[in-house]
């Protein structure tokens, strides 16, 4: 499973950190989502979906993927 | 506890007023008859419409929204407008004048609402907010030394639930906290539903001119708090958005969570298996507050948006310059969404409220919110043994007539 952020969309109202620390992070610079992970592990991907629930603008979309082994962590997609 | 919903056919409560003359539109139901649930009226029309007609007290009309799957929708959708100053208020308030605009986001569209929101999104992230948590423990206990030195009984929103959230807002904007009085008052006359329209405006000016030259202030030796940050920082902000984004942290940074600390308050006392629940487990704290926030939905009368263009809702035609209001207590109560929502359930999982709204507007401020919260409330519980009204619940006065939400005093004991 791999999670897509839009960030232009993101409004920093950090739902996301709150729901899933592990996988969102938010930029000090301007706030906005930052993927820890693209490719969460097994036990997160519960509270990922809530963080894409949770997300007050669609920000946050998730694509399913076949077969997904060693997750790529540190992988960040920080815009600022 | 109360009862499931009556059937649809079932009569409308008898104690219900009657709201408008034959042949008029109804007005926003606002009576209620349990003081921590909203109007029942409000659960008759979600079961039986989406989407109804109403009147605004300015002799306009418009369109009323209950279900949280509408909602929702509509507060992320572009075709409606946050305008505050065109828009009609379901409840008698004075909009916001032209001049009062510049820096408040709230009443803002893409671009200029991103502008600004791009601004302070840095300064609100949860790890921002989570780092303020050991200011905000010793704020909390310095007020409950105070509370056990003076002893029961007490009041606890001057004395608890309204400096919290104002000292924390005021350290974190660099309002100088001995100002407090002042901006208490003016807050109090902003957000009341009764006060004269001139003392209104009068509080409203004396708040904007109070920013303006604290704004003044820091441009000639800014500090580390906030307002003097954003004079530092490299921003083309006008002095007069300076004073809007200060006034609006301000008001919305400390009337709110200062309502959810009292009235949760209340909340916890009336129902004490829940208030068991939520000490019972060490983390048992962030669910309870999301769930208070859920149930009680302070910002009472929701909010409003305004039709940029033609939109059809429900088969219904919502015209360009028409104000919908969408209904957060409603929304937060819809069986649709939530599961037994007229029950209290501090351990429900995360469950979409949308106490703090949704779309581009949702909340900048509920990261501390939630913190000052957590803190509050179980250092509150930690920190007066067998803490339990004064008073009877029923003699509680609510804050029916604010714009916010919660009780103007809550009477307490507890064992010394
Ligand atoms: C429990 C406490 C709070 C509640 C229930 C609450 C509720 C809300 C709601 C419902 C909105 C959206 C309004 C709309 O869409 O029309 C909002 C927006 C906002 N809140 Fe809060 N709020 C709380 C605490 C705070 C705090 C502590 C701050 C500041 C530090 C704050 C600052 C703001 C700001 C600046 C906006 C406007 C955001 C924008 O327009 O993009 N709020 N709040
Ligand atoms: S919840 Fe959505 S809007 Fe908020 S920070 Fe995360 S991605 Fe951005």
């Amino acid at each position: 499973m791999r999670v897509v952020a839009d960030h232009d969309l993101c409004l920093g109202a950090g739902q996301c950190v709150l729901h899933a620390p592990e996988v969102f992070d938010q930029s000090d610079e301007d706030g906005t989502v930052v993927l820890l992970t693209e490719t969460p592990p097994g036990e997160q991907v519960e509270k990922v979906r809530v963080a894409v629930r949770m997300c007050p603008n669609a920000v946050l979309s998730l694509e399913e993927e076949k077969e997904e082994d060693a997750p790529v962590v540190g992988s960040s997609s920080s815009s600022g | 506890m109360r009862a499931p919903l009556p059937p649809a056919s079932a009569p409308t409560p008898p104690a219900a007023p009657a709201r408008s003359a034959p042949g008029h539109l109804p007005a926003l139901p606002l009576r209620r008859d349990d003081p921590l649930d909203p109007p029942p009226e409000l659960a008759l029309i979600r079961q039986e419409t989406p989407i109804s007609r109403m009147t605004f007290p300015d002799g306009e009309e418009g369109w009323l929204l209950t279900r949280h799957e509408d909602v929702r929708a509509i507060l992320a959708d572009g075709r409606f407008s946050a305008d505050r100053i065109t828009a009609s208020s379901p409840v008698r308030r004075i909009n916001f004048r032209p001049e009062e605009r510049p820096g408040l986001m709230l009443t803002m569209d893409p671009p200029e609402h991103t502008r600004l929101r791009r601004l302070l999104t840095p300064y609100f992230t949860t790890r921002r907010m989570q780092a303020l948590a050991p200011r905000v423990e010793r704020i909390v206990a310095e007020h409950l030394d105070a509370l056990r030195a003076a002893g029961p009984p007490a009041d606890l929103v001057p004395a608890f639930t309204l400096p919290i959230p104002s000292l924390v807002i005021c350290e974190l904007l660099g309002v100088p906290y001995a100002d407090r009085a002042r901006f208490h008052a003016w807050s109090a006359a902003s957000l009341s539903l009764t006060a004269p329209e001139a003392e209104v405006l009068a509080a409203r000016d004396a708040l904007k001119s109070y920013m303006r030259e604290l704004v003044d202030a820091k441009r000639r030796d800014p500090d580390d708090a906030l307002l003097g940050t954003l004079i530092r920082a490299d921003n083309d902000l006008t002095d007069a958005e300076l004073g809007g984004i200060g006034r609006l942290l301000l008001i919305a940074g400390h009337e709110t969570t200062a309502n959810m600390l009292a009235l949760g308050t209340l909340t916890f006392l009336t129902h004490p298996d829940q208030l068991a629940a939520f000490r019972g487990a060490p983390d048992a704290a962030d669910r309870a507050v999301e769930e208070l926030l859920r149930y009680l939905t302070i910002i009472q009368f929701g909010t409003t948006r305004l039709a940029l263009e033609d939109v059809e809702v429900h088969g219904r035609r919502v015209r360009r310059g028409e104000t919908v209001v969408l209904s957060l207590p409603a929304a937060n109560r819809d069986p649709a969404h939530f599961d037994r929502p007229d029950e209290l359930d501090v351990t429900r999982p995360p469950s979409q409220h949308v106490s703090f709204g949704h779309g581009i507007h949702q909340c900048l401020g509920q990261q501390l919110a939630r913190v000052e919260m957590r803190i509050a409330f179980t250092g509150l519980f930690d920190g007066l043994p067998g803490l339990r009204l004064a008073v009877p619940a029923d003699e509680v006065p609510m804050r029916d007539d604010m714009a916010i939400y919660g009780v103007h005093r809550l009477p307490v004991a507890w064992e010394e």
